[in-house]
């Protein structure tokens, strides 16, 4: 399998903070990276490398080479910065619907990328409402709003948001901490399906999570990536002590 | 199907074949004995390590099921079940290769006579159905099958514990088969605990549907505990 996303020597300053430690990592394609550590480790930094979320922090230096489909995208000229986003979508912690109809959060991304063609933005908002697993709960209820949904349904939402523009990344932030057990299990089977056609980034602090849904698993402690691989062996015989501390709740 | 449940189906399909390929085990080992067939008791010895593999895959895939998901309740006690009987498979798939390794240490073929006086074929109809049904009722989750394994296991011990005085008549009848006399006799301690293994591997299937143990409990409370 190839890697759809490969860091190279990173190194991520915030001001005078040292955020991220020569981080040289390869993502696998169409695969599910879970990236785990205690809070302030970089996990949410480094997966904000891959949109260049972090460009909207003041102070933030970055040295290294982020390569996505072998291209560095921090050498991308910035009228190419567009489109980059629209090719990494992201779903965040809280689910951020806006306010809006169901049918209109899913069709904003195709609006604002100057989609007019009404059959064809008809016809991606149910495909991807279908792909979110959300289709057979808001169906006979687009045009509500999209505030009236469930907190789980919020966030399938958001996720379906985020396919509309067809990425071949997805980075997830934590998306399942607002949820309650049964939105997550739904959150966490979607994650699954979607793999087979996407790349999927995955932020938690929820360890079993990280089990559950990955291929991989990366883990950071205080800016650095101790260890990654398969997330079954990182499960069940990790390489590093500091990694078998922190997945046995045995840290510190 | 979430995640975890197609791990659980997969779990469950290996632990099947498994079972097939141990059954088939023992079903060569017989035919390898009734027909005196050397090259079908070769096959057997060979195909134990088929056997073996299994059971370490079944371990591994337990071991990351435990890992990654945690499984409670049914599903918890599908992997603790999957995990025991795995291991009990692999002991009976030892026994039909070391059944089939005695074939390969005689050197003239089994006398019909001493096969029938000593029983040893009723105890290979007897374990080989106790493997069918135990199979079928884990398949099927027909615990009411499994129960019925428990008495089954009396008519091994019985040609068990009656094999020395047959085997010794058999050796006083044919003198000149008293090496394979000998094997019957090996071959028929190593028999009667395929039907042991088996009362394990009902106790699991019981465990996994019910949730009861019946491990060390009475046999009467085993066959009645509905």
């Amino acid at each position: 399998m190839s890697n759809k996303i490969e860091t190279i020597d990173v190194n991520l300053h915030y001001g005078d903070f040292h955020a991220l430690k020569d981080i040289s990592l390869g993502i696998p394609e169409n695969s599910v990276t879970a990236l785990i550590g205690p809070s302030g480790c970089g996990k949410s930094t480094y997966l904000r490398l891959f949109n260049r979320m972090n460009d909207l922090i003041p102070e933030t230096r970055i040295t290294g080479k982020v390569l996505l489909d072998g291209e560095n995208i921090y050498k991308i000229k910035a009228n190419k910065i567009d489109a980059l986003r629209r090719n990494v979508g992201m779903v965040f912690q809280k689910p951020n619907p806006f306010p809006k109809s169901i049918f209109e959060n899913v069709a904003y991304g195709l609006r604002v990328n100057g989609i007019t063609d009404k059959s064809f933005i008809e016809g991606q908002v149910e495909k991807t409402l279908h792909q979110a697993a959300l289709w057979d709960e808001v169906k006979d209820k687009l045009k509500k709003s999209a505030f009236e949904l469930s907190g789980g349904q919020q966030q399938r939402l958001c996720i379906a948001r985020a396919l509309a523009i067809e990425p071949s990344i997805i980075l997830m932030d934590e998306p399942a901490s607002a949820l309650d057990p049964i939105s997550t299990g739904k959150i966490e089977d979607l994650i699954f399906e979607l793999k087979a056609q996407y790349t999927i980034v995955i932020v938690t602090h929820n360890m079993q999570q990280a089990g559950r849904v990955s291929d991989y698993t990366g883990f950071f402690y205080l800016g650095s990536l101790i260890e990654f691989g398969k997330t079954r062996k990182i499960f069940t015989n990790p390489s590093k002590q500091e990694t078998e501390n922190y997945i046995s709740g045995r840290f510190g | 199907m979430t995640h975890l449940d197609s791990e659980l189906t997969m779990l469950k399909a290996d632990i099947i074949d498994m079972w097939r390929l141990v059954l088939n085990q023992m079903e060569k080992g017989r035919d390898a004995l009734t027909n005196f067939d050397r090259d079908l008791a070769e096959e057997v010895v060979e195909n134990e390590k088929r056997v073996n593999s299994y059971e370490l895959k079944i371990d591994k895939d337990c071991e990351n099921i435990f890992a990654l998901f945690q499984p409670v309740a049914t599903d918890l006690r599908l992997v603790l079940a999957a995990l025991k009987i795995g291991n009990n498979l692999e002991r009976i798939g030892d026994i039909a290769a070391s059944v089939a390794d005695f074939v390969l240490d005689a050197d003239t073929d089994f006398n019909k006579d001493i096969l029938e006086h000593t029983k040893i074929l009723e105890m290979y109809a007897v374990a080989n159905e106790m493997m069918a049904d135990t199979l079928e009722a884990f398949d099927q989750e027909d615990t009411r099958l499994a129960r019925t394994i428990f008495k089954r296991d009396k008519i091994l011990d019985k040609i068990d514990e009656a094999a020395l005085d047959r085997v010794e008549e058999s050796i006083k009848n044919y003198p000149d088969q008293v090496r394979n006399c000998l094997l019957v006799l090996s071959m028929i301690r190593k028999l009667e605990r395929v039907g042991d293994q088996s009362k394990n591997i009902a106790e699991e299937i019981i465990f996994y549907f019910e949730a009861k143990v019946l491990k060390h409990k009475k046999k009467k409370k085993k066959e009645g505990d509905e």
